[in-house]
């Protein structure tokens, strides 16, 4: 109805302007509406415009963001291994005892006979919080690999605290305050760098360790492997289903109302938010069935039950591409149903599922608030070791450090949040090139 | 023995039964040379064989894993002194993981009279006993399924039919896990929800203005009864939502438009990929952006103008949100207008209108129906959007039309009420249910409707 009216106006306008015949109107209109096609155009543009403006803000500036957290800053200290300061007798030394040391106490005073003018408790304390609070710890583990270092002065790089990256990284005066930096700690600092005793270096720890309260000692390794071993749960539960489910749907299901409730329910799944899917897993898996919380199998029950749709959905478009001759000729020379299904179908179509999981896989790699739901954002710091270890994912680990007061947990967050980009645009761009290779197949 | 190393020996078993099935059949039909006589060929005795050894031994498992809970549980509690039986289930439920972690601790055998720890040393026997059931009766099945599908072998048996009648049921099942998901889906909701609406009237959570979900401590406490009234939830859902509509809506549409009818091929082969990309980005990096970037970029353009702009203002995670939709909106926009036969718009080109009235006057009103099932999607995504709204819209349920206030929304307050610690009986956790019920009507009427939408237009032209 719409459509009718709508176009018997443009014929009135026209028969209108035909009435009058008069050619200096229609030449007037015809600027008039030139015009207004040149403005549609240009909202158009502009349309897109903005798209290309706004991916390019939300890359620069993440990316911006996360440039400082690939690098760390380290001290060169003086350190002097002082058995008394270690309360350690060097002549019966075994692993324990090495263990038991009190390293602390010999990075302090190393430290302080390195700063000699450094007295009164405040100023030892600013003093001690330049460092790393982990730096007591990897000594001790030098010691333990190297019991000979005993007594000796060495002069090592110790990882410096994230006030100290973050004042480095900052817009600094050398000597001056800045940041959570003192008057006194930054003429120190200053001392220390004129002697070439800080040096910036790429910062490894944020690959190898798991999640901790220091920014300086945080990294996403825990995170990484948590995302691995959900993603593999959730290929193995919805891959294996999905393609099954879309093979009976196009090669098997009967035409009745029951092939049509499942494919409404199928297409209504695809687009109940994923938090829904989330309270599914807490009520079901975790209050019913007793699972335990926070463990990548949860998380990857749900994140399957979530992509299962968007796996079905591709695997049956792609199944449908299959030219129907195939069948036919497979059913010819004798093929059994099923035959013709799982031999010749199916790989045929196989480059055309794989890219819908592999797009179902990038959105479940991103997804977080199922996540959040089934107690995957504990705080935690081992690395897990299987998909029953408690562990968190990327998204929620961006989400944890992006909610952090500390400010140094700002470039982490952005610096996670480059490599799970980096993560997903590997994935979607071999989906991509599946697709192309599938698309000449088919010519 | 553990589960994954049962799952570990039914697979074992399973191959070796696919070997054994083979090599049964070509016993059965005399030799290799004879295999001809036989209906089947050897593998597909082999897979029946495989079937009949697998399939029932992990059915069994799922159901033992699943029954087994319940039965122990029983079982455990009828021993328990009569004062403690009488408590609430909840209570019970205390209790007995109490005796769990009990009987997950070495337990003397004369632990003396303490029924606590006699009723754990029972427990520690039930699932001994219960073990050894489970781990006997799953190899039983197994190899009671290969002995007796073996001695079902002939000539005449035909193991390839049954075993693809098989395989279809499978197939068949697994199509249906989305009906049980959906199923699962309503009934989780609905239950808890049915357990909320017990303690607070549905009409107080439906049209109370007042959201404040704290149950107190004590009863005594100051502000001792939460207020579950939800108006100001969807209040600051329907405003986040109508801002980023605002800007993905006329974005979107006018992207589909320019690619679809205007531009090169050049532009386009660059703006597909940016459309994705703006697709394929996690919300929750949406969510760090609306934070950490537009909302003080908006709070500071709002103190230069001299506005009042609360740092977690409604117009960040709007704006933000519009963003992530843009690409949505514009791909089903895209369909709708392409569904569009040609004729109508060279016939339109023909009668000497411009571009840019053909597609005013005709297409966006012949794809109108595409269009509007587009943005009842798009607005299905919106509401149900998560992460954006987490992390840059508040917590505080104000009841305002200001976008430049902090409003919260549906999906802000399950996350708030449900991460951290919870029981399942207090009205804070069960109301975080009752939203999510509010969150998957809406969503589904949205779709059903959109769908319904797109679907009757779509017969018009084909």
């Amino acid at each position: 109805m719409n459509k009718l009216t709508q176009q018997d106006k443009v014929q009135d306008v026209m028969s209108d302007s035909g009435k009058q015949s008069n050619t200096e109107i229609i030449a007037q209109s015809l600027k008039k509406r030139h015009r207004k096609e040149n403005r549609f155009r240009f909202a158009g543009k502009m349309a897109i415009a903005f798209g290309f403006l706004m991916v390019s803000i939300l890359l620069l500036d993440i990316g911006s963001k996360a440039m400082p957290a690939f690098h760390q800053h380290w001290i060169k200290i003086e350190l002097q291994y002082n058995t008394q300061w270690l309360s350690i007798d060097s002549s019966d030394a075994d692993q324990e005892t090495l263990y038991a040391g009190d390293y602390r106490s010999v990075l302090k005073n190393s430290l302080y006979e390195m700063f000699p003018e450094v007295s009164g408790r405040r100023d030892k304390r600013d003093l001690l919080k330049l460092f790393s609070s982990n730096n007591e710890f990897s000594i001790r583990d030098q010691v333990l690999a190297e019991p000979a270092l005993l007594g000796q002065t060495v002069s090592i790089w110790v990882l410096a605290d994230d006030d100290v990256d973050t004042y480095y990284k900052s817009q600094y005066t050398p000597g001056k305050a800045g940041g959570r930096i003192n008057d006194k700690q930054a003429l120190w600092l200053d001392k220390l760098y004129q002697n070439g005793q800080i040096e910036s270096r790429f910062n490894t720890l944020f690959f190898t360790n798991g999640d901790s309260r220091e920014p300086e000692l945080a990294g996403i390794k825990g995170a990484l492997t948590g995302t691995l071993l959900t993603m593999f749960v959730t290929l193995m539960i919805s891959f294996p289903i999905g393609v099954a489910a879309a093979i009976y749907l196009e090669e098997f299901a009967p035409k009745n109302r029951w092939t049509d409730i499942i494919e409404v329910n199928i297409n209504n799944l695809a687009a109940v938010p994923s938090i829904v899917f989330g309270l599914l897993g807490l009520a079901v898996l975790i209050n019913v069935f007793g699972l335990p919380r926070s463990v990548p199998l949860i998380g990857g029950i749900v994140l399957s039950l979530m992509t299962l749709p968007t796996i079905i959905i591709a695997s049956r478009a792609s199944i449908k591409a299959v030219p129907n001759s195939l069948r036919e000729a497979a059913i010819g020379i004798g093929a059994s149903e099923m035959q013709v299904a799982l031999g010749h179908v199916l790989p045929v179509a196989m480059p055309g599922i794989l890219t819908g999981t592999i797009i179902g896989l990038a959105q479940a790699l991103g997804e977080t608030a199922p996540l959040l739901m089934i107690g995957m954002i504990a705080f935690i710091v081992d690395v897990p070791g299987g998909i029953l270890d408690p562990s968190t994912v990327m998204p929620v680990q961006i989400f944890l450090w992006a909610d952090s007061p500390e400010n140094a947990f700002l470039a982490k967050t952005s610096a996670a949040i480059l490599v799970l980009l980096v993560f997903l645009f590997v994935m979607n761009f071999s989906a991509t090139l599946l697709r192309k290779k599938f698309e000449k197949l088919g010519r | 023995m553990t589960a994954s190393t049962l799952i570990f020996i039914i697979a074992l078993l399973t191959l070796f039964s696919y070997w054994y099935g083979m090599q049964r059949s070509i016993k059965v039909a005399g030799g290799t040379t004879e295999i001809k006589r036989m209906r089947s060929l050897p593998q597909q005795f082999g897979l029946l064989t495989a079937f009949c050894c697998g399939l029932p031994a992990l059915l069994l498992l799922l159901l033992w894993m699943i029954f087994e809970p319940i039965v122990v549980e029983s079982l455990v509690v009828s021993q328990l002194p009569a004062a403690v039986q009488e408590l609430s289930s909840a209570d019970l439920g205390l209790y007995f993981n109490d005796i769990r972690l009990l009987a997950e601790t070495q337990i003397n055998e004369l632990a003396g009279k303490d029924t606590n720890l006699q009723v754990a040393l029972y427990l520690q026997q039930v699932t001994q006993k219960a073990s050894y059931l489970k781990t006997a009766l799953i190899l039983i099945a197994a190899l009671a399924g290969v002995i007796i599908v073996v001695s079902r072998f002939n000539v005449d048996f035909s193991a390839r039919v049954i075993s693809e009648r098989i395989i279809k049921f499978l197939f068949l099942s697994c199509s249906i896990v989305a009906i049980f998901t959906t199923l699962g889906i309503i009934m989780s909701v609905l239950f808890e929800s049915l357990q909320f609406f017990k303690s607070v009237s549905s009409l107080d959570f439906l049209f109370g203005t007042k959201w404040s979900p704290q149950i107190a401590m004590r009863s005594d406490q100051v502000a001792s009864s939460g207020a579950f009234g939800a108006v100001p939830l969807f209040a600051g859902t329907l405003l986040i939502t109508v801002i980023a509509m605002l800007i993905a809506a006329p974005v979107g549409l006018m992207t589909a438009i320019y690619l679809s009818q205007y531009a090169s091929p050049t532009l386009r082969t660059y703006a597909k990929p940016m459309l994705e990309i703006l697709a394929g980005i996690p919300t929750v990096v949406y969510g760090f952006f609306a934070a950490l970037t537009v909302a003080p970029f908006i709070r500071d353009i709002g103190q230069a103008l001299g506005l009042t702009v609360a740092s977690e203002s409604a117009l960040a995670a709007g704006v933000v949100m519009g963003i992530m939709i843009i690409p949505f909106v514009s791909s089903l926009s895209d369909d709708a207008i392409n569904a569009v036969p040609v004729a109508l718009k060279e016939g339109s080109l023909g009668m000497g209108a411009t571009e840019s009235e053909t597609i005013k006057k005709v297409l966006l009103p012949a794809a109108l129906p595409g269009i509007v099932g587009a943005m009842l999607l798009a607005i299905s995504r919106a509401v149900g959007e998560t992460m954006i709204v987490v992390m840059a819209a508040g917590m505080a349920a104000n009841l305002t039309a200001n976008p430049l206030n902090s409003v919260t929304t549906v999906t802000v307050q399950i996350v708030t009420l449900l991460t951290g610690d919870q029981e399942f009986d207090s009205p804070k956790t069960l109301a975080a249910f009752a939203l999510g019920l509010m969150l998957f009507v809406t969503t589904l009427a949205l779709n059903i409707i959109a769908l319904k939408v797109v679907r009757k237009y779509r017969e018009q032209y084909e």
